[in-house]
């Protein structure tokens, strides 16, 4: 199975012409992932350098291609644009990379898109490895199996999902749900996906600084989830408090975000913390090893 | 980016909530001036982002010009002190002269983002002129919070639902829920991340008026209105920022710190898992820096710079993985950084897996560099670099 996107999700890109939407979309008409086209107004017509169609509008896109997900390379300022136009044509998920989106935009378009997943922004997307690659992740470090895989950030999860790679440890589908305070779609919302996914067997947060995804999720596990192998890490331990780092989200304020709230939340609900990301694979196997 | 008081109060004024009669004012000269004009009874407040100005003695009473001109000469003079946040303190650059107000009672009304809910949220308490963590600590149940739902908007019926909760006294009732729609209105208009008016004072004479006032905008929505890159002028540089900026990364990817292992690291999770390794393996880092995705050979040359430009870092860790960001081209970046620089040199620990690392390792190795496998080996090898350099 896999959860958010497999073989069926028929993907175009917004953004498809521009320099990041035309790199990406080869990558991931090279990973296997169905694409189906893109998007950029004014270039309708155009075929992409892989011989797929260019349209106008996302409506036409839809009309044309039947696409059910979209991966949208538009700037800042155009970003919550992208997503009401995905919305209004029936898209039903969206992965917006861009990174900078005011984040009082993204406040309304989370609020208002019912029935569109939101992956990001701010975000790599998303891999269900074998199946589908929809965003800027790196197709080679992945490998089909059984294990999610949710992050806040990028390149930490490509290093994990390397790691676990390089142990055996295949994975069902790995989200990256961006480093934004305000995000389409959290760390819990994930779970309940993979909960109900057969061919997740184990799960892995990468979680960091800043909100309470991390305890959400934490109390998520302790209550859903009881029985189901999950390793977390927390990036930033050693950040101080009141400044961003690098992630707009991450950040502690006051005694809110603090990596120890995050660590105990965890544990008290039976999950393990990595003190580092090489310990993942070790910590997944055993967990692994246990139930079976 | 937040605003200060002079600053937070002008956009107040525009959208119509009751403020102090003030007067902006640069040097104690012009105090005096401000007060000859208009004898009376007037504050003088120094202009700083940092917190606890009345406790510095940077708030002070003056009633006649050369009272003003003494008191401003007096709270220019010195900067704030510094605290754990701001360990340099702040220079007093500029002053505000306002009326002194006759205060009955003083009550708490602030928007902000709630991430959990993914929504705006109003929070009020009969408490205010003290921090409103120090209020959820002693009446947490003064607080009353109102989530709005973006689809809707702000409604009159939240201000008035909002007083009749927070109970505000009798005395707010009628002014109180204008003044929050108005405050709510400005959030909005201005995508700010936290709009806070901190006393909100119940006067002896009736009215409802904004005493202090603190405004944080979004960094990524300054775009919109672009009058506000001429007020961020006026506020104090955050240096790191600025290298940041001049580096050609995000102004959030560089910060430094007290201790003395450099890294680089691209993407801000593993930047940020970088410090954290080098913690694990018992030293202190000097700077957390995300050179970012895709970065090019030319970005990792001034990230490079970046690093061994502060004199604080005594060996410079750099942890790459190859997604997107190739290893070649960084690889180029270091080898060619190391040739140009006319900094000071330091010693390099260099990780880089990922896409085209053959060649990367190819590259370092043709320059007698010698990248290490893992991210712990690395971290390891440079904490043990930085203790022999000491």
């Amino acid at each position: 199975m896999s959860i958010f996107a497999d073989k069926n999700s028929r993907v175009i890109v917004q953004g498809i012409t521009g320099a990041e939407g035309s790199y990406h979309a080869d990558r991931m008409h090279k990973y296997g992932t169905n694409l189906v086209g893109g998007v950029t107004p004014g270039k309708g017509g155009q075929k992409t350098p892989q011989g797929l169609p260019v349209f106008d509008t996302v409506r036409e896109a839809v009309d044309a291609t039947g696409a059910t997900h979209s991966c949208i390379f538009v700037p800042p300022p155009f970003a919550a644009d992208a997503l009401y136009e995905a919305h209004d044509a029936g898209i039903t998920l969206a992965v917006c990379i861009t990174e900078g989106v005011p984040v009082h935009d993204t406040l309304k378009v989370v609020g208002t898109t019912t029935g569109m997943r939101i992956i990001g922004p701010n975000c790599p997307g998303l891999a269900s490895p074998g199946k589908a690659l929809i965003g800027i992740m790196p197709g080679h470090v992945f490998k089909e199996g059984n294990v999610g895989v949710i992050s806040r950030s990028g390149t930490l999860t490509y290093e994990v999902v390397d790691l676990l790679t390089r142990a055996g440890l295949g994975q069902s589908t790995c989200i990256g749900v961006g480093g934004d305070p305000i995000i389409g779609t959290t760390f819990v919302e994930c779970l309940r996906e993979f909960k109900n996914d057969p061919q997740t067997q184990a799960i892995v947060i990468c979680g960091e600084i800043g909100g309470s995804d991390e305890e959400e999720a934490a109390a998520f596990i302790a209550q859903h989830l009881p029985e189901t192998p999950v390793v977390a890490f927390i990036g930033g331990r050693n950040a101080p408090p009141g400044k961003s780092l690098g992630h707009a989200g991450a950040i502690i304020s006051g005694n809110f975000g603090t990596p120890q709230s995050k660590i105990a939340a965890f544990r008290a609900a039976g999950v393990p913390v990595a003190e580092r990301p090489s310990e993942i694979p070790s910590l997944v196997a055993e967990r692994l090893a246990v139930r079976a | 980016m937040n605003l200060m008081e002079h600053q937070g109060k002008e956009l107040f004024k525009r959208a119509g909530i009751p403020v102090p009669r003030g007067h902006h004012a640069r040097t104690a000269a012009d105090v005096a001036q401000i007060l000859q004009a208009a004898p009376g009874q007037w504050v003088v407040k120094a202009q700083v982002l940092m917190g606890g100005r009345g406790k510095a003695g940077k708030i002070k009473m003056a009633e006649s010009a050369s009272e003003g001109r003494s008191v401003a000469e007096e709270i220019l003079a010195t900067p704030m002190p510094p605290n754990r946040q701001n360990p340099q303190g702040e220079p007093v650059k500029s002053l505000l002269v306002e009326e002194r107000l006759a205060i009955a009672q003083e009550a708490y009304c602030a928007i902000t983002i709630d991430r959990a809910a993914r929504k705006p949220v109003l929070i009020v308490s009969r408490f205010g002129g003290m921090d409103i963590e120090e209020v959820a600590e002693r009446h947490p149940e003064s607080i009353a919070k109102f989530f709005v739902d973006t689809a809707i908007g702000y409604s009159p019926f939240i201000g008035r639902a909002l007083a009749f909760e927070a109970q505000l006294g009798p005395g707010y009732r009628k002014h109180f829920p204008p003044i929050a729609a108005a405050l709510y209105d400005l959030f909005f208009r201005y995508g700010a991340k936290l709009v806070e008016i901190n006393p909100l004072a119940l006067l002896t004479d009736g009215r409802v008026i904004a005493s202090d006032a603190k405004v944080e905008l979004d960094d990524d929505a300054l775009f919109r209105n672009t009058e506000f890159e001429e007020w961020r002028g006026a506020l104090p540089l955050d240096e790191d920022e600025l290298l940041a900026a001049r580096a050609g990364v995000g102004i959030r990817n560089f910060r430094r710190f007290p201790g003395t292992v450099g890294t680089m690291a691209n993407g801000a999770g593993l930047a940020m898992a970088t410090m954290d390794a080098v913690a694990n393996a018992g030293g202190e880092v000097a700077d957390f820096l995300d050179v970012g995705g895709g970065a090019n050979a030319a970005r990792v040359r001034n990230c490079y710079e970046l690093v061994v430009n502060n004199t604080g870092a005594k060996v410079f860790f750099i942890n790459i993985f190859g997604g997107i960001t190739r290893g070649d081209e960084v690889a180029r970046g270091i080898v060619e950084a190391m040739q140009q620089t006319s900094s000071r040199k330091i010693p390099l620990v260099i990780r880089l897996t990922g896409t085209n690392e053959e060649e990367g390792r190819r590259i370092l190795k043709a320059a007698a560099m010698t990248p290490v496998e893992t991210m712990d080996e690395g971290a390891r090898e440079a904490v043990a670099l930085a203790r022999e350099a000491q």
